[in-house]
């Protein structure tokens, strides 16, 4: 981590203390957790404060992190079952329930800031309620418009404020999110040409969904902080 | 007297102007329009999904489709956020043929919009002018990656391979003689590289000649000057990166503030607009292929003076030679490894941006320590530009429209994704 972000670690902290959780860094970025009440007020000062100076938000990302850390392919077992490249899935199971785990459904904001010339990172967590819900960003800038029109389009989690919050990316009239995980990849509807009716109709996805490699996450010690270390010092 | 009414008119998406796929429902008093409404999303393939149930090196072929006039920017992208978790960084000589093949890359995407920006607003030479050049970026690409599009040759660790000795050649048929031949193949007959420095030496003077016929044209400047003010603060607000901030008066750009693989080595200026209308974002981006030719011509130089390899020779990562495996048990292995499961990344997540030629192109790359992207979400430079279009052409006439989609240099394969 270079020295100005280290400065604007320090100011960040000075300024907010708890309100902004510090997570690990990663490759020289710096990331914060958010609670989602305050996420409006953190920011305005982050733009406008020339302290801070973020006068550009980047990018909003949603993420699910349903499935994060599971792996298809078990190992352990195979010996008794013979090795397949094919997956089985779960049949999928729509979220009806009322509420969500708390740390499922996250929006990840970019900002940079152009004059002071770094980078920072939030990560607000959505909440439990079903739909999650977090505040809107576009009064403080405007570039938020349509990225959260896209978190919400595609990952169901409604923005409080936003002016104009409509599907962006999928068709008129699609029903489901589909970038959560529990939405098939496949998806579940498709189009053709109806002859009888003369237009185009929807109907059940015919497809079947396979898995050429399976998703394997493996103890790999090469990344393991404690050896590295170990390395530097001989 | 008649009353006046506005009335909502619909644009696209199948319009010759709407670069795509875009759909505009307009709200006009009389000419003039009152609000722009995109609908976006008809070329939606849903890539970051498909990312996530792909091993990484499968969906660099992903990134070129993003935005198709510029695919190996798009590569760098990603195959910068995986090296960023690897903690791995390629060979030098592959970090000054990537920033040859982006500046390549950035010259093929100007003259793309160049010649599409001409079109829609009367300059129909510009066009064939403009693809006339691109052809020969073009033969750069498929030299060095067997396609002319989606190259798919940038992976993590370096290049797929190294820049070839020789020049693929045009043959006499029936309907080409062999003087004609002979002329086309003229600067073909040595390496990729002469082909290139042949290109940096003819290409400035084929600016001229675009400029020639628009840069003091009374028509393109009718057409332009004026159209589709940003100022500065509105810029950084709504997001505006690369040329569409820079033609605003900023003097932002990635390749200079925020460098990444060697391009605080070469020597390039940043072209900076003062109006913020679509004839300064013009300006800058002429300019800018002149600096691009620029830090060409320097990676040429190098690229001939250095040779090297071309990948990191970690082959936990990097796939080992072909004539290697024949003969050796650890290098089968690897392959094996490597193309039936790919490889793990750290856990962690990363962001890594580079200025592509329409601004900045980020891709932000969760891992949860699988042979797979737990999420990629990938920043598209176009899709901040499209979304402030409504306010872009607010009190303007309705042939305006396509003058400010062509100045945004809009793409949907990036903005749909």
């Amino acid at each position: 981590m270079t020295e100005s972000y280290e400065a604007l670690l320090a100011r960040i902290d000075t300024r907010f203390g708890d309100q902004m959780a510090v997570l690990p860094t990663v490759c020289g970025e710096l990331t914060f957790e958010v609670d989602k009440k305050n996420v409006r007020g953190i920011a305005e000062i982050l733009k406008d404060d020339p302290e801070f100076a973020f006068e550009q938000l980047l990018d909003v990302c949603g993420v699910d992190y349903l499935t994060y850390g599971e792996a298809e392919w078990k190992t352990e077992s195979a010996t008794e079952t013979g090795f397949s490249r094919g997956v089985e899935r779960e049949p999928v199971i729509l979220d009806e329930s009322e509420t969500f785990d708390p740390c499922r459904f996250a929006v990840v904001y970019h900002l940079l800031s152009v004059t002071r010339n770094y980078r920072l990172r939030l990560r607000v967590f959505a909440g439990e309620s079903n739909p999650p819900i977090v505040q809107s960003l576009v009064p403080v800038w405007n570039s938020a418009n349509w990225f959260e029109r896209e978190v919400f389009d595609l990952f169901g989690v409604l923005f409080d404020g936003h002016p104009d919050l409509r599907r962006i990316m999928t068709d008129y009239g699609f029903i489901g999110h589909p970038f959560r995980k529990d939405f098939p990849l496949s998806g579940n509807v498709e189009v053709k040409y109806d002859p009888e009716k003369g237009r185009v109709a929807y109907q059940p996805v015919t497809i079947e969904e396979r898995t050429l490699v399976p998703r394997v996450i493996r103890d790999d010690n090469r990344y393991s902080g404690a050896l590295k270390e170990s390395f530097n010092d001989d | 007297m008649t009353e006046i009414q506005n009335f909502t008119m619909n644009f696209g998406p199948q319009h010759p102007a709407a670069h795509g796929v875009l759909r505009l429902v307009l709200e006009m008093d009389g000419e003039v329009i009152q609000k722009a409404d995109p609908h976006v999303g008809l070329l939606h393939r849903g890539t970051e999904k498909l990312a996530e149930s792909k091993p990484y090196n499968q969906n660099i072929g992903y990134m070129d489709r993003l935005d198709y006039v510029s695919m190996m920017c798009n590569e760098h992208g990603y195959v910068m956020a995986i090296e960023k978790l690897l903690g791995i960084s390629p060979p030098i000589r592959a970090k000054y043929i990537r920033v040859m093949f982006d500046e390549i890359t950035r010259v093929l995407n100007h003259l793309m919009w160049l010649g599409a920006h001409g079109l829609d607003i009367g300059a129909m030479t510009m066009f064939l002018y403009c693809f006339r050049e691109r052809e020969d970026l073009m033969d750069c690409y498929e030299a060095v990656s067997g396609t002319r599009m989606h190259a798919t040759y940038y992976r993590p660790g370096g290049v797929y391979r190294d820049l070839p000795e020789t020049m693929p050649k045009y043959r006499s048929n029936q309907y080409r003689s062999k003087k004609e031949v002979n002329r086309m193949n003229q600067n073909r007959e040595g390496s990729l590289l002469d082909f290139i420095d042949a290109f940096c030496e003819k290409f400035p003077g084929c600016i001229d000649e675009y400029e020639t016929l628009l840069t003091d044209n009374r028509i393109w400047k009718q057409r332009t000057v004026n159209i589709a003010v940003v100022s500065p603060e509105r810029a950084l607000n709504l997001g505006f990166t690369g040329p569409m901030l820079r033609g605003s008066g900023i003097e932002w750009d990635l390749r200079k503030k925020q460098p990444y693989e060697v391009y605080d080595l070469v020597d390039f200026d940043i072209p900076v607009g003062i109006n913020g209308d679509c004839y300064d974002r013009y300006l800058v981006r002429v300019e800018e292929m002149r600096q691009s030719t620029k830090i060409i011509e320097q990676c040429v130089d190098w690229l001939r003076k250095n040779p090297g390899p071309v990948m990191l020779g970690d082959h936990k990562i990097v796939p080992p030679d072909r004539v290697e495996m024949k003969d050796d048990m650890e290098s089968l292995i690897h392959h094996f490894k490597l193309f039936t499961e790919g490889y793990n990344v750290p856990v962690g997540e990363a962001y890594a941006a580079l200025e592509h030629p329409k601004g900045e192109f980020g891709v932000y790359l969760i891992s949860d320590g699988a042979n797979k992207p737990y999420r990629v979400k990938i920043r598209a430079p176009g899709f901040s530009h499209l979304a402030s279009l409504s306010e872009m052409v607010e009190g303007h006439m309705l042939a305006d429209v396509v003058a400010v989609i062509g100045t945004q240099d809009i793409v949907f394969g990036e903005i749909d994704r």
